[in-house]
Parts: C-alpha cells; structure tokens; sequence
C-alpha cells in the first residue's frame, strides 16, 4: 500500500477508536453534573454516590479520549500536510479556538473535580463539574463546525494557492455545521443514555443496590428517550440538507444510480459498483427518497450515473453504514418509548432490563455508522469540491506510516482493552458503600 | 508587524508550555530515583495530579496556533519530524492513561507498569522535544518545496542530542523543585539531596550548549546585531545562578520560580535568535520558512491574536486559581481521602 491509503488507514484508526470513548463523556458529564446539583441542593448523599459511580467511568472514558485526541490534532501535520498548508489559514485557526476556549477549561476544571472534593466548597465543586460539561460541549461543536467546512467549505477566496478566510461568521455560525453538531451531539447523548440504562440494569437484574440504579436508569431514560426522539426528527432535516449540498453523498447512501423524478426508497440493496447497478433490491418505496430529501414525491434526484466516476464516493460502504445507522435510530426510539411506557415497573420486568444491557453496544455502532456515512461519503474530497483527498497526503514514505499505523493498531488494542477490563470492573463492584456503614 | 506579533506569541506560548509540562515531565522521569515506596510512588503521581493535563493542553495550543498562523511551517515540521513526533505521542498516550490507570488495580505488576509507562513517557517527550528544538535552531534539511529531506537520524547530531540533554536537565531540575515545594518527610529530603547535583549537571550542559550553539547555528547573529537582546540571555543565565542559591537557602518555591524563568529564557533565547526563520533550511538559507513567507492570511492572524489576547488571560487566570486551591503540600492523609484517581 501506499502512504496515501496507509495514512487514511491510520487517520480512520485513530478517529474510530477517539469517537468510541469521547461521545459517552459528551453526555454523561451532563447526567453527572445533574446528580451532583441534586446533591447539593437536597443534600442526599445518594446523589453524591451517584456521582462519585459515573464520575469514575467519565474520568477514564475522558482520559483515553484525551491521549487518542492529541494524535488527531497531530496527524493534520504529519500525515496530511499538503491539507494543512491548503487549508490552515480556515481549519488550521478553529482548532487552535477548541484548544483555547474549551480544551483547557475542560482537562484544567476535570482536574479540579477529581481533586477538589475535600477542598472546594459543595457549590464551587458542583461548577467545576458543569464547567466540565459545558466545556466539553463546546470543545464538540468547534471540531465539528471545522468537520463542517470540510463538507461544505464557506467564507473563504482561493488565494496564494490555498483557500483564505474571508468571512469568520460565516465558517463558524454555518447552518450545516449546527446541523452536523446537533444530530452528532444527539447521537452522543442517545449513547450515554443507553450505557447509563444498560449498566443500571445489569445491578437491577441483580437485585443489587436497587435504588442507586433505579435513579441512575430513570436519568439515563429520560435523557436516551428526549434524543431518540428528537433524532429521529433532526436526522431527516439533517439528510435533507445533504440532498441539497452533497448529492452524490445521497446518491451513494441510497444506492441510487439514476437520475429519476418519484426515486423510491429501498429498504435492502447489494450494489454492485463496477457494473453501476444494485444486485438485489428489496422493498421499493416509490417516491419517498423525493419526498424525504426533497418534501415532494414528485422531486427529481440525481443518480450516481450523472456524476463523473471519479466524483462517486465508495457506494456499497456508505449505503450499508446509513442503513444500519438509521435502522439503530428508530431502535432506539422504540426502545426508549416502551421503557418510558414502562417506567415505574422496570425493576421488575427482566426481559427489558435485559434488552437494555444488550443494547449498549448498539449507540456505539450507530455512531460509527454514522461517520461512516459522513466522511466516506465525502470521498473523493477531503474539502468538499475543493480538495482531493489523494492531493492532500504528506511526502513522506510509506514504510513511516506503515510503521506507525502498526504501532497505532497495537497500541490502541492494548488501550481499549485496558480501559474496557477497567470499566467493567468498576461496573461489576458497583457504588461505594454509603458513609459510616463501610 | 502581524506576522513579528505571532513569531513572538508563538516562541512564548511554547515557552509556557515548556515551564509548566516541564516539571511533571521532569518528576515522572525521576520517580524510580525519588520515590522507594508504593506510598511514595502515589504522593508523586499525587502532586502532578491536579495540574499535569492542564499542562498538557498548552502543547495542544501550541501545537493548533503553529497550525493556525503558520500553515506551512506546521505541515513541513509535523510531516518532517514524523518519526520523532510519533514517538512523542506515544510516549504521551501511555504517560497520559498511566494517571488514570495506575491505582485502579491493586496488584504490584499492575502498578509497575503503569509507572514504566509514566517514566518512559516522560523521558522521551523531554528527549525529543529538546533534540527536535536544538535542530530547529540549527536548521533542517528542507528543499525548495518546503519537503523535509532527511531522515530521524538526520535530527540525533552532536548538537540535537546536546539540546536533548539540556532539555531534560531543565525539568529533572524543575521537576525535582516541584517535589520538594510539594512533599515533605523523605521524598522532600531526597529531592533536596538530588538538587545540587542536578544543577550542577544543568550548568555544565548550559555551558556547553551555549558554546555549541555558537558554531552550529546563526543563532546569536540576531544578538550581535542588537546587542540589547543580550539581556534576554543574562536573565536567564541569572536566574540560573538564583536556582542554586535558593536551593542552598531551602526557599523551594522561589527556586522553582527561578527555574521557571532559567527555561522560558532558553526557549525564547533560541526563539530570538530565530526570528524571522520558524524553520531554517540547512541546504539553502533561501529555502527557510520564515514568519513572512509561511504565516496565514492578515484576516486569520488578526483574529486569532483578539482570541488569544482575550482567552490566553483567562486560562492563565483560572489555572492560577487551580495552584492556589491545591497549594498545600500532599501528605499521605490526602491519598485516604479517595481524592485523585
């Protein structure tokens, strides 16, 4: 392989393996900033229990998240610098914002936290925890208005051989970019949720510390239920607004290969690339890719076809990862409304509480679903129309990157294996024991 | 005058960051020296606990506004240095989740591994980053396309591996000062034993690495031509010479202070001595990547200086406030307070 594939390969290890830890701190630093606010204003110690519990996942969640996120700021430069001298002056300037407006407060305040219980008034440490949330928040939305310009690059001139900002507002306030922020951050919170629910009802299947998780699991539900739902409705504006600034991105998230007015949507397809059709194609819906892309049955569509080949993103990967992205969403929503409907007798209905544990990988694989979809759909443009991605690869030899992609997949497994064996064990254990009993 | 503004905002924001990850690189380096016990390895993990990735972060702005301002300098040094900067972040990753990690299971084989992950990433960051500055300083192969033509050998040369060294001098020595404001009991004793020989090692390297530098770069053509920049490198070897003296005094916090300025001096010595080039090239002076030739548009520079006058404060505010609330020393009734990882 050459340094071009072997770099997307390292670039999509490093990404992959970041959004496993980061979208789970996203939203349980908010659940935590919740439980710890309930402490300080009723005084109930359970609160602080509680927060102490997730606190402990959120902190190494955070901390592989942070390591595996300064790898990503670095690849730019070592990988992708033909990419970075082409786009510093826009992309180079909002990361530099993330670092200074929210990473620090983030890693500074998180410390504070973890430290601060003896030594912080219950107030002053209850804000630390929200300034953690709201930090890491943040720090999401300047990564994604940065992914955003990438998709669909605004305010800026082509000049002195690169692309120049013009417009600040434009790049940072673009509606897409909020379009992007809300279904990810939704996404993200839809996944905590689900692991809070899931780690709850492994202790409630139990019959262990029933009422510490029978809180945990109503929080969890309420904030997994509010998302999916809300998802559900966002994720249709958000394709709809692909349809009109990415459209063969559509096209190859619904296998569609020709341009045709009432395009039905098709529940199952095996495209086949090289010959620009679908092997087999199961449950045609005449009209609803129109319609949904366009809010008319009668609306025309562009096929893949009527796109330069080497304009067309790999079809069968993105088709295939939408999908499964889109089919998770409604699971969730389904889920969440019966255990919703269900809500004051959970602890007593094993089969759900059961289903609830099973699920939690399912956000995740959602997730990943999802940037599938997002940036293989880019392809072939690393900048959307701007830059290809084949241009933007570092001069570096292949043997580097090979061997750091090896050393990357290594270390990595290692990684994820210990913090995983590390979660479950502190899952498994449980809560502290309440104060003056152990 | 935009440009000049970013080259010295640039060379101080990595100055900050040396003098604050300086000392928990330089501590977790000397920990198997300092540190003889579990309790004692824990006090150590301890007082680095509350500030270390606040540390880090500066790394991150450093690393973003090289990106920001000057594009092209951050994709031929990144895409350059690879190997080097590969080992860094690993030696970061492991060092990183060692913090977390390390007390989660109680098992001795556990522990020692996470404490070799902390040790070894500590070292290597310290290593590198002085080896990769000392041969900026120096100047890089770099041709006229702004490609990097060397290898990760090209970088271990006399006077890289000199700068190294120095590096990791400055933080033992920093990081030893950190331990004995933050300990008491043995662990304080043996940092304030290690101290004096650990500065004297220091000055030796001072020595010669400004000697060096004198024949391997063009470093101080800047300062014959301005001979008032001088005073840059009097403060710091000033403070340096205040290091011991306050060493010998016992004023631990003052002494730390020095070190402080000994390392922001050495960095922004090197960093004037730069100006305007971010990135001599050693094959054609003319090849050089420079704060006018590699920077970003005027628009992104005067946007980013308002972000960075107006946050880069702020962050220095509150992280000030984080040392005043954890300005005790750490005792062992701190690590039975469950506080900390």
């Amino acid at each position: 392989m050459d340094a071009l594939m072997l770099s997307r390969l390292q670039f999509a290890v490093a990404t992959f393996f970041h959004f496993i830890f980061v979208p789970l701190t996203l939203g349980l630093s908010i659940l935590i900033a919740i439980m710890e606010t309930k402490f300080v204003r009723t005084g109930d110690e359970e609160y602080r229990r509680l927060a102490k519990f997730w606190g402990k996942i959120f902190i190494i969640n955070f901390a592989v998240g942070v390591v595996t996120g300064i790898t990503l700021e670095f690849q730019f430069g070592t990988n992708w610098s033909r990419y970075s001298r082409y786009v510093g002056d826009i992309f180079g300037s909002i990361l530099a914002i993330e670092a200074t407006l929210a990473f620090f407060l983030e890693s500074t305040f998180l410390a504070v936290w973890i430290f601060g219980w003896k030594r912080l008034s219950p107030k002053l440490h209850c804000l630390s925890i929200w300034l953690v949330a709201f930090a890491a928040n943040l720090s999401a939305l300047w990564i994604l208005m940065a992914n955003a310009w990438m998709q669909h690059p605004v305010g800026y001139t082509l000049r002195n051989g690169r692309a120049e900002l013009t417009d600040f507002l434009a790049v940072v306030t673009q509606p897409f970019g909020f379009q992007i922020y809300f279904h990810t951050l939704s996404g993200a919170y839809i996944l905590a949720g689900f692991f809070v629910m899931g780690v709850s009802a492994y202790h409630l299947l139990r019959k262990q510390h029933v009422a510490f998780f029978t809180k945990s699991l109503r929080m969890g539900l309420v904030f997994a239920l509010i998302f999916s739902l809300a998802e559900v409705v966002q994720g249709h504006i958000h394709g709809a607004e692909v349809a009109k600034i990415q459209p063969s991105k559509l096209a190859a998230m619904e296998a569609l290969w020709d341009t045709q007015a009432n395009a039905p949507q098709t529940l199952f397809i095996i495209p086949d690339e090289k010959n620009e059709r679908n092997l087999v194609e199961f449950g045609k819906i005449p009209g609803a890719l129109s319609l949904l892309a366009y809010h008319s049955t009668g609306a025309t569509v562009k096929g893949l076809k009527d796109f330069p080949k080497e304009e067309r993103p790999p079809v069968a990967l993105t088709f295939i990862a939408f999908r499964v992205m889109v089919a998770l969403g409604f699971f969730f929503a389904l889920v969440t409304v019966i255990a919703w409907l269900k809500r004051n007798k959970l602890a007593d209905s094993p089969r759900l509480l059961k289903l609830l544990l099973y699920s939690i990988p399912l956000p995740y694989i959602a997730l990943q679903a999802g940037w599938i979809v997002t940036e293989v759909g880019r392809q072939p443009w690393i900048v959307w129309g701007l830059m290809k991605t084949k241009d933007a690869v570092s001069p570096i030899a292949a043997s580097q990157v090979g061997i750091s992609l090896t050393a990357f997949i290594v270390a990595y497994s290692l990684l994820g294996a210990t913090a995983f064996y590390l979660i479950a064990k502190h899952v498994r254990r449980g809560p502290e024991p309440v104060r003056g009993e152990g | 005058m935009l440009e000049t503004i970013w080259f010295l905002l640039w060379g101080v924001l990595w100055a900050v960051y040396f003098m604050l990850d300086g000392f928990d690189l330089g501590l977790g380096t000397l920990m198997p020296v300092v540190a003889k016990t579990d309790t004692e390895r824990r006090l150590v993990y301890h007082v680095m606990g509350p500030f270390w990735d606040g540390n880090e972060v500066w790394l991150i702005t450093a690393g973003g506004v090289t990106f920001a301002a000057f594009p092209t300098t951050y994709a031929t040094m990144f895409s350059g240095l690879y190997s080097a900067l590969m080992l860094i972040l690993f030696a970061l990753i492991v060092r990183g989740v060692s913090f977390a990690f390390r007390d989660e299971v109680n098992s001795p084989r556990w522990k020692c591994v996470w404490d070799t992950c902390l040790v070894v990433g500590s070292f290597l960051p310290a290593l590198l980053l002085g080896v990769a500055f000392a041969n900026i300083f120096r100047g890089l192969p770099i041709d006229q396309e702004g490609i990097y033509q060397g290898t990760l050998f090209t970088l271990l040369n006399p006077y890289g591996l000199a700068g190294g060294i120095l590096f990791v001098l400055l933080f033992l020595v920093h990081g030893a000062l950190w331990l004995a404001v933050k300990s008491s009991g043995d662990l304080h004793d043996r940092a304030a034993k290690l101290l004096p020989k650990l500065w004297a090692a220091l000055l030796v390297m001072a020595v010669i690495f400004l000697l060096t530098t004198r024949r391997a770069t063009f470093l101080y053509d800047n300062y014959l031509a301005n001979p008032v920049l001088f005073l840059i490198l009097a403060v710091t070897v000033a403070a340096l010479v205040m290091i011991r003296v306050y060493i010998a005094k016992g004023s631990w916090w003052r002494a730390w202070f020095a070190s402080c300025v000994t390392i922001v001096g050495t960095v922004l010595f090197g960093v004037v001595g730069l100006y305007p080039k971010l990135l001599p090239s050693s094959i054609d002076p003319a090849f050089s990547l420079t704060a006018f030739n590699s920077s970003s548009s005027p628009l992104t520079l005067k946007i980013m200086l308002a972000v960075a006058l107006t946050f880069v404060p702020i962050v220095i505010a509150y992280q000030a406030w984080v040392h005043h609330v954890f300005r005790h020393k750490s005792g062992e009734e701190d690590l039975e307070h469950e506080e900390g990882y």
